[in-house]
């Protein structure tokens, strides 16, 4: 039997297409877009002007608050000016725009490391390192990776390593687990060092049965390190899901995975970490599934963080022509794109171009209470209700009900036979709701 | 990128291929075999009965919502189609055309519009329908056309008592069960659908088919018929075992009359009946146990109409008692 979590999910076609296809490295764009707000927080501070030169590594925004990060220079090259840039969520944000240097040595692909096994540091360098090296949670939360590492003694006993990727169509993660094993293993001890745990567990989906296999070949000897297979179940990536899935504990109600002694983070995070901590390289490219069925190359890449991406779609051959919707991210909780001059960021997992025909919803029409929302809500919520109680303005109740709990998933809205938009009045009642209890709070 | 512009909506980008209108036609090919039966048994006055509840049923919607509510109308949908199926299976057949016209008027205007339409009657509308014939022309309804092997006959050319009618009317009259088994069918009759009975009602093999397939489909979980149909075994078990003489026994009460009917199609109604499985239960034991009663006890030898229409009144409460249990709900968080 398979591990899983046990009350709700749904399991959308996987359409995995670009599993098979190894990461390729997308050459320095000449422009990059950096924004200063990529992570879940304080957005950081700029430190550089127009007209600096800055190199690879290089810091051009500085942290601004414990929950920030540090923000990299993604190439070599000059600072052309402070701008606006919109996001992947449709937001303004400021942005560091600079021209790359194509002369510049710095530029080019630095060559592979040896993989290096031996950990000098000690957990508190460990933590500062994390955080002076921008590394944020990869998964797409981009939470910063050092307030989870933040933890008191002996409050956590296993550190959880996410390689489930359950959203359709994204393989960066899987790809990563196959070409990088042995460097996520080396991250995994690192983080098993800063959090003082002697336990640590890779859940991996069974879909991706040949990491799963190379994880527990490569595994034997490396203590307290345990691969499970999961059985495929979407949301499992839901950090709430995945510790019940493979622990058996369940957080409380708005209470954090540390509460029930785990942190949780992402595989990428744990190989971007391997390379901050053992290579010295600060976070300044990630992985990248540029995918669609309409697509002629769809495939994996590494990309430096703000290369725009009109320039990831021009490297699997062009948008086609029946192309309406483009998301940045996976097709359950990624955002529908407005254009495609956004750059990518930290938490940008993949692109996914759809098609005319898949792209629009279907018409709502009356509920007939078949109950399938609630069947699958992973939350044992009840979004019919949830939504009702939006619609008719009745927020209390609606935070009676525990609408703030709901993980926007989007379960609901994908299985509902008459395609009411039940995420979406939900995300509003939460908005509200939310407001609401500031408010009270505040008086 | 084409000229038409691209869409910009919030997540999920992708849905499920179910759609309410497949539901609804799953349940319509549900319904198939034992129509099919029926069509058999019955000949043509089952025919004419079907038509005209059907028809009626999308000619009521249809006008009520053009004419009256001025709503976009929805008789595309084929929930109109189910409920006219539906109560075209409750009805004997060959009953007046008129009545079955009259039926469909409740049902679809009543039971269903005034409601709000799909989704938000309170009531099972083909039950409505059924039940407001049956207090209204008790005579007709229930005269029962009994099988013959010969299906060119007339309608009302035998007519006999259902086995549930005969247990009562026994009963009534001071005899033991001996005595009025020598006049029921057998099992294997009931089964089959070579019996008296309601229109839908006669083959509980062919019902239980449906059954399993629109289970198989995921469009009804097993929940309501499986309680329905084992709480009214258990319970006239008990009382059988109590005095064979005196009861029928357990199987015959689930193969006569409109359980399997009634647990597999009018029960398992998605807008009338709970939305959780616990709910579901719950709902579905109250079916079963108020259908013992008014079959034993009340005055109309079946009840199971009844039990439904009754049971629905409570599912709004059901709905609001037996919630899924939130996730993290057990223990109290440290911090908020």
């Amino acid at each position: 039997m398979l591990k899983t979590f046990p009350k709700g999910g749904i399991h959308p076609p996987e359409n995995k297409i670009t599993s098979g296809r190894p990461i390729r490295r997308l050459p320095a764009p000449k422009v990059v877009y950096v924004p200063i707000a990529q992570h879940i927080g304080i957005p950081a501070e700029i430190i550089v002007d127009r007209k600096d030169k800055v190199t690879v590594g290089q810091v051009i925004a500085r942290s601004g608050g414990f929950v920030s990060s540090n923000i990299h220079s993604p190439v070599a090259g000059t600072v052309t000016k402070l701008d606006m840039v919109v996001d992947t969520r449709g937001y303004k944000k400021q942005c560091i725009v600079i021209r790359t240097d194509p002369k510049d040595p710095a530029n080019e692909d630095l060559p592979e490391e040896m993989l290096k096994t031996e950990i000098a540091m000690a957990p508190e360098e460990i933590r500062q390192r994390i955080s002076d090296f921008g590394i944020v949670g990869l998964g797409g939360a981009t939470f910063p990776s050092h307030v989870k590492l933040s933890v008191k003694e002996d409050q956590i006993d296993c550190l959880v390593v996410n390689g489930v990727e359950c959203e359709p169509y994204l393989t960066a993660d899987h790809r990563l687990m196959l070409e990088k094993s042995q460097q996520i293993l080396v991250g995994i001890r690192i983080l098993m060092r800063a959090l003082g745990v002697t336990r640590a567990i890779i859940g991996i989906e069974n879909n991706k049965c040949d990491a799963i296999d190379l994880f527990r070949k490569e595994v034997a000897g490396n203590d307290g390190i345990q691969i499970a297979a999961l059985q495929v179940k979407y949301p499992q990536g839901g950090e709430k899901q995945l510790i019940r899935a493979l622990l058996g504990r369940e957080v409380p109600k708005n209470g954090l995975p540390m509460d029930v002694g785990v942190v949780v983070h992402n595989v990428g995070t744990v190989y971007a970490v391997y390379q901050a901590v053992q290579h010295n390289r600060p976070l300044t490219e990630r992985v990248v599934t540029v995918t669609g069925k309409s697509l002629q190359d769809p495939s994996n890449f590494w990309v430096r963080i703000g290369t725009p991406i009109s320039d990831l779609l021009e490297a699997v051959g062009g948008v086609p022509e029946n192309t309406r919707k483009i998301v940045s991210g996976g097709p359950m909780m990624g955002k529908a794109l407005k254009s495609t001059d956004v750059p990518v960021t930290k938490g940008t997992s993949g692109i996914l171009v759809i098609p005319e025909g898949e792209a629009s919803r279907g018409e709502p029409r009356n509920c007939i209470r078949c109950g399938e929302c609630v069947n699958v809500c992973p939350m044992g919520l009840e979004p019919h209700l949830l939504m009702n109680l939006t619609e008719k303005g009745m927020y209390e109740k609606a935070a009676q009900e525990d609408i703030l709990t709901c993980i926007e998933c989007g379960s609901c809205s994908y299985v509902c036979p008459s395609h009411r938009p039940l995420l979406d009045y939900i995300r509003f009642g939460k908005s509200i709701s939310r407001q609401l209890a500031t408010k009270t709070a505040q008086q | 990128m084409s000229d038409q512009p691209i869409i910009v909506s919030a997540s999920p980008h992708v849905h499920s291929d179910r759609t309410s209108r497949k539901l609804m036609f799953d349940v319509v090919l549900a319904l198939m075999p034992a129509l099919l039966v029926s069509l058999y048994v019955f000949g043509y006055s089952a025919v004419i009965t079907t038509v005209a509840a059907v028809v009626s049923c999308l000619v009521f919607e249809y006008l009520i919502q053009r004419y009256i509510l001025k709503t976009p109308v929805t008789i595309g949908d084929g929930s109109a189609l189910i409920t006219g199926l539906l109560l075209a299976f409750n009805l004997p057949a060959g009953l007046p055309v008129w009545m079955v016209i009259a039926g469909s008027l409740v049902a679809i205007g009543i039971a269903k519009l005034s409601f709000g339409g799909l989704g938000f009657n309170v009531f099972n509308p083909a039950l409505v329908g059924r039940v407001f014939l049956l207090v209204s022309f008790p005579v007709q309804m229930t005269r029962w056309p009994t099988a013959v092997e010969n299906n060119t006959r007339l309608v009302d050319a035998v007519t006999g008592a259902t086995p549930l009618g005969m247990i009562k009317e026994g009963v009534q009259f001071g005899e033991t069960m001996s005595q009025i088994s020598t006049r029921l069918p057998s099992h294997t009759d009931m089964l089959l659908g070579l019996t008296a009975g309601s229109l839908g009602e006669m083959s509980a093999l062919a019902l239980i088919l449906g059954g399993i397939y629109l289970i198989a489909r995921k469009v009804i979980s097993w929940h309501i018929p499986v309680t329905v149909l084992a709480t009214i075994a258990l319970m006239t078990g008990l009382f059988w075992w109590a005095d064979p003489e005196q009861f029928a026994n357990p199987l015959l009460h689930v193969l006569s009359g409109g359980a399997i009917l009634g647990a597999f199609y009018m029960a398992t109604d998605l807008v009338t009946s709970p939305v959780t499985r616990k709910g579901m239960v719950v709902f579905a034991i109250g079916v079963g146990v108020i259908t013992v009663v008014i079959r034993l006890f009340g005055s109309y030898p079946e009840g199971i109409s009844f039990a439904i229409l009754i049971m629905n009144a409570f599912v709004p409460l059901i709905n609001r008692y037996f919630k899924p249990k939130r996730f993290g709900a057990r223990i109290k968080a440290k911090m908020v």
